[in-house]
């Protein structure tokens, strides 16, 4: 008699669990999981988290040409490349192993502003309007995927890192190089989205 | 290797670091077979799974975020920053080691005009884009191949920088 039940009641808490993992995740658990990242890559080899330098080492690994910038050993940091590779996967198996099926909710605000630019799609994680293969010929799309791509490559590697590089791992290192730097970052975002992307986006 | 006869600006490469150059780690590393790095590849995957549960590589979640108009993603960062924080501190308190023994290493950073510059370009293209690198990988794992074309967007600028960086004020 114990042992069903016993079965049943595992088996709901399971079930439980994996709908609450479908379901989007709130912020109190993202944001200590990809703390966590911080001291794992320590222990477990010594690196410092920070994605944006893996287009460093591709550079560097395909074309380093005559430039100072790419004559490194990129093989020291071969882990980076890893670790991206692991981030596409991990992309991959969210979807495919913990996908919600319920529409993705976006503030009121943002739906009645977009929807003023003709931008639709508020379900998905990406306007498939603006982000599709038929957008990239179209000058919006190509101010928003290519010349937006551009500013984050030639941006972080002039900052010398990004959103995991300084301002996760440079501000718990406390290092105020980073605190500058994510405040641009930050500023740079409120520039862009509050007064160029409105006139980008109605191009 | 020029690199190294001048004050790494990468925050993020460490083994330009002069510091870091004797790393235990880094002359093991060689020597190291490939799958030796399939731990940082398990990492990556977590770390990518967390980006897409939590809609981070989301383009209107990071609209919201420049609107002031949801606390999702200042809560993400800012707990993370907290936790990272946290457990640096207590990295450094009980001076824990790696798993190979190592002592822990922690690189400093020199202030430069390209976290200013480069800062606001950046930021730039994260709200163009609705992705930082990191999102960058997640959302082509998630199925957005078009995404594709962005990252290699992203090399190309990066590697238009390596070409002017000389030129540029620092």
């Amino acid at each position: 008699m114990i042992c069903p039940h016993h079965d049943n009641f595992t088996e709901n808490n399971l079930m439980q669990v994996l709908e609450f993992l479908r379901r989007p995740w709130p912020w109190y658990v993202a944001g200590p999981l990809i703390g966590l990242s911080v001291p794992t890559l320590l222990i477990i080899g010594n690196k410092g988290l920070g994605v944006s330098s893996s287009l460093r080492h591709i550079c560097a690994a395909c074309l380093p040409g005559r430039w100072p910038f790419f004559q490194y050993d990129w093989k020291k940091e071969v882990w980076n490349l890893f670790f991206v590779a692991g981030i596409l996967a991990g992309g991959w198996v969210a979807v495919h192993g913990l996908g919600d099926p319920a529409p993705m909710h976006v503030d009121r605000r943002l739906v009645l502003e977009m929807e003023r630019y003709g931008v639709q799609g508020f379900g998905d994680l990406m306007p498939g309007v603006l982000f599709s293969w038929g957008a990239l010929g179209t000058l919006k799309g190509w101010l928003l995927m290519v010349m937006g791509g551009f500013l984050v490559g030639f941006g972080t590697r002039y900052a010398g890192g990004c959103t995991s590089g300084h301002a996760i791992m440079g501000l718990s290192t406390l290092q105020w190089p980073s605190l500058v730097a994510t405040v641009c970052f930050m500023a740079g975002g409120f520039i862009m989205a509050n007064f160029l992307l409105p006139v980008i986006l109605q191009l | 290797m020029m690199e190294k006869r001048e004050t790494n600006m990468d925050f993020e490469v460490r083994s330009l670091d002069v510091s870091a150059g004797n790393l235990p780690d880094q002359v093991q590393q060689q020597r190291r077979p490939w799958w030796y790095q399939l731990k940082y590849l398990l990492v990556g995957m977590f770390f990518g799974i967390v980006l897409v549960k939590a809609e981070i590589i989301s383009w209107w979640r990071i609209q919201e975020m420049f609107r002031l108009q949801s606390f999702h993603m200042y809560g993400v960062i800012g707990s993370a920053v907290v936790v990272g924080m946290l457990s640096v501190w207590v990295i450094k308190k009980y001076k824990i080691r790696t798993l190979a023994g190592e002592p822990i290493v922690f690189s400093t950073r020199q202030f430069n005009k390209g976290q200013v510059i480069g800062g606001l370009l950046f930021g730039f293209g994260w709200a163009i884009t609705g992705a930082c690198p990191g999102p960058l990988f997640a959302q082509i794992g998630a199925g957005f191949s078009v995404v594709s074309v962005t990252l290699l967007s992203a090399i190309a600028g990066t590697y238009v920088y390596g070409m002017v960086r000389g030129k540029l004020p620092h």
